[in-house]
């Protein structure tokens, strides 16, 4: 199953596949594309089989730290534009401790390890790669 | 002579005018050796800084990663996901 989109991020469909009775506390982090310094809308790309398999062990060593904890995430990729969700994760665990150090570490480990790249796109129709020390 | 498959993505796609290439060289080489040999095939690489992130197989590593016949080495500008 992939994790990579080209649609509208719904997190009705990953709260589904994380929340179970027994979770009592579920996270959820949304990063959506800023409108700074004129920007109109991101185009992502990515490296999409290894941006797959990445997102994929990111998870596992997630699960294998929170066992109790189930993280899905969702990174669309193509033109986003300004104020829609680029990457949606929701973790769901017995209690918010987990649920929100699961969340947090998953969003940092993407971060330093996706193979993605964001091509601004401005409103007077000029164009810039993002470099990663850009935007934290 | 090997072939090794060298993909290039996002800026560095642009430098080096196309996303997906092969080069040819002795193997086993390190991933390093890989990407010296692409700065002479695609002199647009050359604008790459020294030490580019780099993948092997659809992992991250280090430049000293060895590289052998058949293997895809992937060139990764400085990423900017989420």
């Amino acid at each position: 199953m992939t994790h990579l989109v080209t649609r509208r991020l719904s997190v009705e469909a990953l709260l589904a596949q994380v929340q179970s009775p027994e979770r009592g506390g579920t996270c959820v982090f949304l990063g959506t594309v800023r409108n700074d310094a004129d920007v109109s809308a991101i185009d992502y790309s990515a490296y999409e089989s290894m941006a797959d398999e990445e997102i994929e062990r990111i998870l596992a060593e997630a699960h294998a730290r929170w066992p109790d904890v189930r993280v899905m995430l969702n990174h669309r990729l193509g033109v986003i534009p300004a104020g829609e969700a680029s990457i949606a994760i929701v973790a769901a665990a017995p209690h918010r401790d987990a649920a929100f150090a699961a969340c947090r570490h998953v969003i940092e480990e993407v971060k330093k390890r996706l193979p993605i790249w964001k091509k601004e796109l401005r409103g007077d129709g000029s164009e810039k790669w993002v470099e990663a020390h850009d935007h934290r | 002579m090997s072939k090794v498959s060298v993909r290039f993505f996002a800026r560095y796609a642009e430098l080096a005018g196309c996303s997906w290439s092969a080069v040819n060289l002795e193997t086993p080489a390190t991933v390093a050796d890989v990407i010296s040999r692409v700065r002479e095939v695609f002199p647009g690489t050359q604008a790459m800084p020294p030490r580019p992130l780099a993948a092997l197989n659809q992992r991250h590593v280090k430049l000293d990663a060895i590289v052998n016949e058949g293997d895809e080495v992937a060139l990764l500008p400085p990423l900017s996901g989420g």
